[in-house]
């Protein structure tokens, strides 16, 4: 089975996070609790569900990962792009993605 | 420009104070994100990748100082320093909080602006000639007309449900430069033999995923006719349109289901019905409107001539910039200057705060207080004295808005693309940078000429692939970006939608086409007056095929 976590955007800003071991939302993926069998899965899309019935995400979903070298890559290049930023230095002084790792490429 | 009265003001304030509660009720959980989602979207916000986006309506494009200069503040207190002007004279804001975009939206109202029908199936923000009122070959200011329409159109009752958006286009110019044929209504101001002013009626075009060039259903509407003729348009598609999918439900689909004379009968059906109705216009309302867009008191400045010639002598960057970004204005002592937002390999339509802060002191101290975006996401400054060019130029250097580029090949229009769009398929900025880097050098873009390369990171075309005489459209493929190219599309009087040259290419080879493409330009071009386009009308797809895949494709 693909690994997988859960991700979102928080309500009250819209920014990117994912559901980690201690069942907080960190915006940071390489947190992210990653389900590794069905019932690992079920559990995170109930815990997605509830998050969006509680108001405090939204645009909630499992996506696929892989661990390369102890580092989360999500499979999908749009994955990659939430969890690491615009790939672009887009404002002075941005060091884009993680600064020292990209996972886009 | 157009000012609010008082029930401007207080219309817009009550939207805010409104947003603010159904903000307020969202973040206490009283309303679910179903019920929000509209609401939002009816203000303009968005959600995207990273954040929310907020979006700003720029009616037709025209601004202020102080306008420029709160936009820079928003972009300050409430984003990361930065927004991104967009293909129809808007601006978005990439993130805003959503907790904090009611205080953003209070902030805008206090000069004049609001996010209101930038978003849902409704008539979005009218847009028109960045260079309207000032062009030297201007028929008459198309901005009135847009101002009319939309005040006509905010709130409409009839039209806030429309079976899809709806985007209306003025030009008031022979020389096309609001690309009315790719939009659902485009409007050409123009006289009649008598003198009349009216206007050809185009309807029917648009992008995204079936692009269309509109049809011509009216050579001449009096002007008097245009808000009844209008509402009878979108009476019928309002009537007509393909509700049932959302793929079909432009009004596009419907003027080519059935058929454009058909159509036009029917809009004459409901014309006759409205014609001598509260919608006519009377002279004195399109003349109290007019009276807001009055062209600034131009002084002779008949010095500016000796200055210019001097100045571009003594510095040939200055003689550069002027020769590709300043066009002749209406009077012989001014022009107008095109603030190119595409520095080499920077984003697209990017503004920094202190950028924007920069071009409102420039445009206060000597452009009339004007700033006007384009839907070519560059700045402009529709009036400005010839001998006040140097100073500006000076100015704009300082802030790194002087690229000498309107026009040319690295002044290319990118949408947001995967970098931020939730609705992507692959990157645009990346690859207008790398195009703009690699055609870096000056002397190789004036050998070029004029090139307007387009791109799209998906098929809603936000990025105007589809009339770039090059265009590029990013799709995915086994998970992987692949960009497919079309040639010899165009945005203008003579609208054409680009052909797709063939199988598309990775990120890493595209700018490597892109070089085939325009060298083998060079190679078959009669002399230097031909420019890409007129070559490619000329000689068609054949020699870009054969130069991009070899023999074997050339002949299939
Ligand atoms: C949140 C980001 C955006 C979303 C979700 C979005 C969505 C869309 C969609 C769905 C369409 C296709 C409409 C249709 O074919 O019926 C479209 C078209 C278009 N959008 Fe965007 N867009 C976004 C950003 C932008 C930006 C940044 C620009 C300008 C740079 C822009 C300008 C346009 C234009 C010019 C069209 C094509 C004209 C037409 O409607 O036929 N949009 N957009
Ligand atoms: S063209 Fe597609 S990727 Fe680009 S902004 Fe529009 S919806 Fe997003």
């Amino acid at each position: 089975m693909t690994d997988k976590v859960l991700t979102a955007n928080r309500l009250s800003d819209g920014i990117s996070v994912w559901l980690d071991a201690a069942g907080t939302w960190n915006t940071s993926l390489q947190e992210a609790f990653v389900a590794r069998h069905k019932e690992a899965v079920e559990a995170l899309e109930a815990t997605g569900k509830q998050a969006f019935a509680d108001n405090k995400v939204v645009d909630v979903n499992v996506v696929d990962v892989e661990e390369v070298d102890g580092v989360l890559r999500p499979l999908r290049m749009r994955e990659r792009i939430r969890a690491g930023g615009p790939t672009i230095p887009y404002a002075a002084g941005y060091a884009g993605l993680n600064a020292t790792r990209s996972v886009v490429a | 420009m157009y000012r609010y009265d008082e029930f401007d003001h207080a219309f817009v304030n009550d939207r805010v104070a409104q947003f603010r509660d159904q903000v307020a009720r969202r973040l206490s959980g009283e309303l679910a994100e179903d019920a929000f989602k509209p609401l939002r979207l009816m203000n303009g916000v968005y959600l995207q990748l990273h954040a929310y986006m907020l979006r700003v309506a720029i009616p037709y494009g025209t601004l202020n100082s102080r306008q420029l200069r709160m936009l820079a503040h928003i972009a300050r207190k409430y984003d990361r320093g930065y927004g991104h002007f967009t293909t129809r004279q808007n601006i978005q804001f990439n993130w805003p909080a959503l907790s904090e975009i009611p205080d953003a939206l209070a902030d805008l109202a206090s000069v004049e602006m609001h996010a209101i029908q930038t978003s849902g199936n409704c008539i979005r923000n009218v847009t028109a000639d960045h260079f309207a009122g000032a062009a030297a070959d201007e028929v008459a200011d198309p901005r009135p007309y847009a101002e009319i329409l939309r005040q006509w159109s905010s709130v409409h009752p009839e039209f806030s449900y429309l079976p899809r958006k709806f985007k209306i286009a003025v030009t008031g110019a022979e020389r096309d430069r609001a690309a009315i044929q790719v939009h659902d209504i485009g409007l050409h101001l123009k006289k009649n033999d008598k003198g009349e002013t009216g206007f050809a009626v185009y309807v029917g075009g648009g992008q995204g995923r079936t692009p269309m060039i509109a049809k011509k259903i009216r050579d001449f509407l009096p002007e008097e006719d245009l808000l009844s003729y209008t509402t009878a348009i979108v009476r019928v598609y309002n009537l007509h349109g393909r509700r049932d999918n959302k793929y079909k439900a432009r009004i596009k689909i419907l003027v080519h289901e059935t058929g454009a004379e058909e159509l036009a009968r029917q809009v004459e059906v409901e014309f006759a019905e409205l014609k001598n109705t509260e919608l006519k216009l009377p002279d004195a309302d399109i003349q109290a409107i007019t009276s807001y867009f009055a062209p600034p008191a131009l002084e002779p400045r008949a010095e500016g001539w000796a200055n210019l010639a001097q100045w571009k002598k003594a510095d040939s960057d200055f003689a550069r910039w002027v020769h590709q970004n300043v066009q002749p204005h209406k009077h012989p002592d001014y022009g107008m200057v095109t603030i190119s937002l595409k520095p080499i390999g920077g984003i697209p339509g990017d503004a920094t705060d202190e950028q924007m802060e920069a071009v409102a002191d420039i445009a206060e101290e000597y452009a009339f207080d004007e700033i006007r975006v384009s839907h070519e996401q560059n700045l402009i400054l529709p009036h400005v004295a010839l001998a006040d060019l140097e100073p500006i130029y000076r100015a704009l250097v300082a802030t790194g808005l002087a690229t000498a580029n309107a026009g040319l090949i690295t002044d290319i229009i990118a949408c947001p693309g995967l970098d931020y769009c939730a609705l992507a398929n692959a990157r645009s900025i990346p690859v207008a940078q790398e195009i703009s880097n690699r055609f870096a050098s000056a002397d190789r873009q004036a050998e070029i000429g004029e090139l307007k390369i387009k791109i799209s990171g998906c098929i809603n075309a936000c990025g105007h692939h589809h009339v770039g005489h090059i265009g590029l459209l990013g799709v995915e493929k086994k998970g992987e970006e692949l960009y497919q190219i079309t040639l010899g599309g165009s945005g203008d009087e003579n609208t054409s939608i680009g052909e797709i040259i063939g199988r598309g290419f990775e990120p890493e080879k595209v700018t490597d086409a892109i070089e085939v493409i325009v060298d083998t330009y060079l190679g078959l071009r009669l002399d230097q007056s031909e420019n890409f386009l007129a070559a490619y009308r000329r000689v068609g797809p054949q020699p870009f095929k054969h130069a991009l895949y070899g023999n074997a494709a050339a002949a299939a």
